[in-house]
Parts: structure tokens; sequence; C-alpha cells
């Protein structure tokens, strides 16, 4: 007797909608055995996970905020995913953006600049990102290079770039030489939604690029185009679409959503530039991107499910006193199990018995 | 029956949510911001360390909590008000990355003390505090010129800040008192703990000639890339001797514990208010591991140097100072240089060939 994966004949819909579900209840299991193993109660380590983080104003707000940057890198990463463009330098733009938007808050410190500050801030940084994602598309495009090598390395470039800026020309002069720019004007802030939380405008917007990206995805020509050309590239020749020309199209719009997202969150939660302004959200949307199918109501869940489990082993580690490492491991066991359990869309599990599997003759 | 197990949920229930109670109210909540894994070794582990000593000393008086490897970006902040928001009364949040976090929330909470390690900024409810590293540099340039026989030191440096200037500087002080024509060679690695990175600095080092291996870094792999090659080293942070039985000269060690239990104190007693404190070898900020591995006259050379800085007798920056392109720096500390001048160091000392990343 044997357990053998199958190939279905067609994507399953029904384990579509359920493969998520089925993966949260294996990580339940799981981390309860873990909790237990601990001598934590599991009952209780879960609540603080997972329903705790959703009972107050606080931590909501705070969900928002960690997950704004991931959905909105994850949505642009969505576009050249499902056009079959490899954009992994997300991390890169996402700081180039942060960069050029903070070049002008630099440049307009002190000064009585007015409200056009922050919106031009956003265009810059927008642009910056869009720019820099097009060098790996352009290469890839006219020599041929693998664009998943030369948008990972230019993450470096742009980290080195944003540490000599910070540490040479932009360095805060009243800040006894450590690395990091003065704080922000205020016009040179992203505003703050509800007083005294750190809800800032960047939900808003984030928001508004999940809705725009649903539209571009699901109405649009364009958006039948994103997905031709990656699904069936041959069929997509014929249908008369450059593939070439999208894939620069896809690498610029997710560097301006990069780069958009880095420049938020600079003027935004951490309100100067200094190095470290990233804890990897341009990798992290990676994750987030594939775990919301490519979807951007999908992402949009990913991402707030993603945060949510920040927060929550945030919480653990105070109230329970539960390690980092195990909220590390229990997010690490949720994504194997969600991709585990996507396999089974396109497959299923069958029991064979030896006398079959002698006839049959395969092994 | 069923009346008595009711009243005796009930009893036990009240009796439970009672004592709780009372507990919660007696005990004083202090919290921790990490940096990095607790682990067993190096900055993070040296705060743990005195965060068990805090454990020690108070009993169940203290309830302490901590969050590790929070990253010094935007989550810093989120991660210290949600310490503040489980009712610790007194936060230590422990790397320079913290400070602007910790302003912010130190103004949105005021009833609520923190402590913010080698920062410069401060406010009512917010102090700062660090240790006099330059101190124990200044000995270990000493040791270093004593037992360099090419006269040639190699040293790991993590990030250009002053903190770690100043340590070079104070180190060529040091050796220059020995040998006057002492050389050091600097490799910045750009991070505080990267052993792959550090490894290589350390080869580099020995390759172009140096035959001490120095480093402002955390991991332990500089001792064991001087251990194999049979030369000297010193350690950082936490004892390193294990790493290199027969490399460590000696290791700064930091010893959190006397303030941290200080601070506990006057929080409880009600006497805790703003302070810079910035401590040396006299206040016990921190400590030189064994002097091993040295001749006994070199020890003792150490070990007087050692209590001269401790009683103040011996200044690394006493003037004049002069720069490494000639020029006699401004004396603003009487006969030594004012704390803000190496606070704020952003210059070579004289008999350094090199420059300072993206300085001047």
């Amino acid at each position: 007797m044997q357990l053998v994966l199958e190939k279905r004949a067609e994507r399953s819909n029904t384990i579509a909608l359920v493969s998520p579900l089925i993966a949260i209840g294996l990580t339940v299991v799981t981390m309860s055995i873990l909790f237990a193993i601990l001598g934590k109660n599991p009952v209780s380590a879960l609540i603080v996970y997972f329903i705790d983080p959703l009972t107050d104003a606080y931590s909501l707000q705070e969900i928002a905020v960690k997950a704004s940057p991931l959905v909105m890198i994850a949505i642009g990463l969505s576009l050249c995913y499902l056009a079959n463009a490899w954009n992994i330098g997300a991390e890169g733009q996402f700081l180039i953006g942060a960069v050029a938007g903070s070049w002008l808050a630099v440049k307009t410190q002190g000064t009585d600049a007015g409200l056009w500050v922050l919106p031009a801030m956003l265009l810059l940084g927008a642009a910056a990102g869009a720019l820099y994602a097009l060098i790996p598309a352009i290469c890839k495009v006219r020599f041929g290079a693998s664009e998943i090598l030369t948008s990972l390395m230019l993450v470096y470039v742009a980290d080195l770039l944003l540490d000599y800026l910070v540490r040479g020309p932009w360095r805060d002069p009243a800040g006894f030489n450590f690395p990091t720019t003065a704080e922000f004007d205020p016009v040179a802030t992203v505003p703050v939604l509800i007083e005294g939380g750190r809800l800032h405008l960047g939900a808003v917007i984030t928001l508004l690029v999940v809705a725009a990206a649903a539209v571009l995805l699901g109405r649009t020509i364009k958006g039948f185009e994103i997905r031709v050309v990656g699904a069936a590239p041959r069929a997509a020749r014929f249908g008369g679409f450059n593939a070439n020309q999208l894939t620069l199209l896809t690498f610029a719009v997710s560097g301006a959503l990069a780069g958009l997202a880095g420049i938020i969150e600079v003027a935004g939660p951490v309100g100067h530039l200094q190095p470290g302004i990233s804890p990897g959200y341009g990798f992290t949307a990676i994750i987030v991107a594939f775990l919301g199918r490519l979807n951007p109501i999908g992402i949009l869940i990913a991402g707030l499910f993603l945060a949510l489990t920040f927060i929550g082993g945030e919480q653990a580690q105070i109230a329970m006193k539960i390690p980092l490492d195990v909220t590390k491991v229990f997010q690490g066991i949720l994504l194997f199990y969600v991709l585990a359990c996507d396999s089974l869309i396109l497959y299923r599990f069958r029991l064979i018995f030896a006398s079959r599997q002698v006839s049959s003759g395969t092994g | 029956m069923r009346k008595r197990f009711l009243a005796a949920a009930a009893a036990l229930l009240l009796g439970g949510s009672f004592t709780s109670g009372a507990s919660a109210a007696d005990k004083l909540k202090v919290g921790f911001i990490y940096l990095g894994p607790v682990g067993d070794l190096g900055w993070t582990y040296q705060h743990e360390l005195a965060r068990q000593a805090l454990v020690k000393e108070f009993g169940d008086k203290i309830e302490t909590t901590f969050l590790e490897n929070v990253p010094e970006g935007p989550d810093a902040e989120r991660a210290i008000e949600q310490l503040v928001r489980a009712g610790n009364k007194l936060i230590f949040t422990t790397s320079f990355g913290y400070m602007d976090p910790t302003l912010k929330v130190a103004k949105k909470y005021p009833n609520v003390h923190f402590e913010h390690c080698s920062g410069y900024k401060r406010d009512k409810n917010m102090s700062t505090y660090s240790a006099r590293w330059y101190q124990g540099r200044y000995i270990q340039g000493q040791i270093a010129a004593k037992m360099s026989k090419a006269g040639v030191l190699g040293y790991i440096g993590s990030f250009p800040i002053p903190e770690v200037v100043s340590g070079i500087n104070s180190t060529m002080i040091g050796a220059q008192t020995i040998n006057p024509n002492i050389k050091v060679k600097i490799i910045w690695v750009n991070s505080w703990f990267d052993p792959g990175k550090e490894a290589d600095a350390a080869k580099a080092l020995l390759d172009q000639g140096a035959d001490i291996i120095m480093q402002h870094t955390d991991s332990p792999a500089p001792m064991q890339v001087a251990s194999e090659r049979g030369k000297f080293a010193f350690g950082q942070d936490s004892e390193m001797i294990k790493f290199g039985p027969k490399a460590q000269l000696t290791s700064i060690l930091d010893t959190w514990a006397p303030y941290y239990i200080a601070r506990v104190k006057a929080e409880m007693t009600g006497t805790w208010k703003e302070e810079d404190t910035w401590g040396g070898l006299d206040s016990k900020m921190f400590a030189m591991a064994p002097y091993t591995n040295m001749p006994d006259e070199v020890k003792k050379m150490a070990e007087d140097t050692q209590a001269a800085l401790a009683a103040g007798k011996l200044q690394p920056f006493k003037c004049p100072i002069v720069d490494q392109d000639g020029k006699t720096v401004p004396c603003e500390g009487g006969d030594h240089l004012a704390d803000g001048q190496v606070l704020g160091m952003k210059f070579y000392v004289k008999g350094i060939d090199d420059k300072i990343p993206g300085g001047k």
C-alpha cells in the first residue's frame, strides 16, 4: 500500500477556498502541542496570539501600521509575479524611495516651506522607486540579464547609499555624529489619523492601492494582459501582447509602490532617515504576496494576518514569557502549512494498493 | 452538593482574583527592550545578566519582562509602548537606536520612567546611562603596545560613531605611551554582530602585518581567528576567554547590574529622577576581565593603569590632544577634553594613518 500525490485533472476550487482553513487548523494543532511541551497553556497562548490583539483599538491600529508597508509592496510584487517578472529587490526600492523623499525633507528642514512638502516627498519616493526598479527590468529586456539577481544585488547598493548619506552629508548636525538625519519638520511628516495613536495616512493610501489593483486586474485589458503574459507567454505573443513592455511596466509600478511605502514609513512612524528603517519589509512582502495568492484582497488579508502574528508574538512575550523564537517557529509553521495545503489545489492524495502498483508497473 | 461546588468555585475565583490583585499592586513591573537575542554572549546578554541580578536582588517584589530582537526601526516604538501598556513602570531600552522611539513613548506616558542606554536625548521621565569604555581601551592600548612585536595593531570597528572613534583614539593614546611609533590598521564591518565579516576582517588585519586583534564588535569570531593564528586579541562586552584560552589578553565587560539595582531602588522609594549617568571604572559601569597570557610586568602595568583611571588620577584624553592633521584640539574640560567632546568625537588623534568613513 502506498500513498502518492497525484495531479488533478483540473484545479479544485473547493480546496482553494478550504486550504487556508486547513492550514490554520493544522498550525493551531501543532502549536498547541508545542505550547504544551513548553509548559504553557495552549488555549490561553492562542488567545494571546490571535484574539487579544483584535480586541482593543490600540493593537488594531498597530496591526494596520505594521501591515501597511507589507501590503503596499506586496501588491506591486504580485503584478510582477503575475506577469512572470521576478522582482526580488523591493527592499532596495523601498530604501531608495525613502532616501529620495527624505532628500526634500532634509533640504527644506527649518525653512518655511508649506504644505506641498509631504505630497512632493511621496511623489519623489514613488518616482525614485520606479526608476530604481527599471534598472534590472531594462537589463533583462535589453541584455537578458536575470532580473532575480540584479534586483537582489541592487538592495545592497541602496542600503549602502542610505548608510553613506546619514553618516555623511545628511547627518543631523546636532546629533553627536550619530548616523541619523534630524527629525523631519511637521510639514514633512505623514499625518496621524487618530490623536495619540500611530495609525497614519499611509494605511488609507494602502487601501486605495489595494482597490486600484483589484480594478486593474479584474476589469481592465492591461490586467488581462498581465495575466496572459504570465500564464501563457506563447498565447500572449499570438495575441500581440508585448512581454518586454509589460516587464518594464510591472517593474516600474512595483518599484513605485515599494518606494512610496519607504517614504511613508520614514516620514510616518520613524520620523527621520536612519539605517535600519526596514526590518526586511521588501522580503517579507514576497511572502505576503504569495500567501495572498497574488490576489489584491488576498494580499490585504495576508498582510493583516502576518502583522497580527507580529503583534501577538510581542504580547505573548510580555504576557506569557513565551520566547521570540517560538513566534518565529509559529510563523514558519504557518507558512509551511499554507504552502503545503496549496499543493492540494492542483494535486490530490491517493492510496495505491500493492497489487495495483505491481500491475501498473510504476515505482 | 452542587451549591457547595458553586460556593467553592466562587471562593476560588474571588480568592484568586483578590491575591493576584494585591500582588500586582505591590510588585514593581520593570521592562527591557533588547537589540539581540538573549543568547549567552555579547551586548544583549550582558543586559540580560543585569536583569537576572535584579530578580535575584528584589525577588518577588518586582516582575521583569523583556522583548528580545527588537529592530531599531519602526517596530521599536510599538515594542516599548507594549511594555507600557502591560503595566511596566520602569523601562530600560538598551540600544542607541531606541533613542527617538523611547522619547516619543516617554512624552506620551509621563507617569512611566524610562532609561535609555547610550543616547543623548532626555526628558523629565527619561534618563540616559552609558559607560566610559574608552578608559578600558586606554589600558588595552598599553597592553597591546607591550605585547606587539610588529608594532602594528589590528582594529575591527563596527560603525564610525563617536563611541567607537573615541575608543580607537583612546587605544592609540594609551599605546603611544609605550611605543610612540605604534601603528593601527582599522577595518569597518558595518555591523555590531556579524561573525563572518568579523572573522574576515581579523584575517585581513593579520595578513596586513598586525599581530594584535582588537574589536568593537560583539562576536567571538576575531578572538577565534587570533587564537588559530597564535596571535593575541582582546574580547568585547563579555568574557571571551573560552574562545581563545591562549589568545585573550583581557576583555571589557559590561556590568550593568549595580546601576540597574540602584535605579530600581530609586523607583521603589519614589526618588527616581531624570539623570545622565556616564560611569567609568570608579562606578563599576564596566569591568576588565582578568589580565591573562601576558608577562607579570605587563599585568602589573595594566593593573596600575586601571587603578589610576579608577581613582581619576589618569585621564586618557589629557590635554594637549593633537588630531591626525597636527592641529591641537581645544581643551574644554580643564586639563582634559570635556565629556561633550568625547561623546561627539569625530576626529582621529595623531598617529592614526586612516580616515573616518563619511567624516569630513
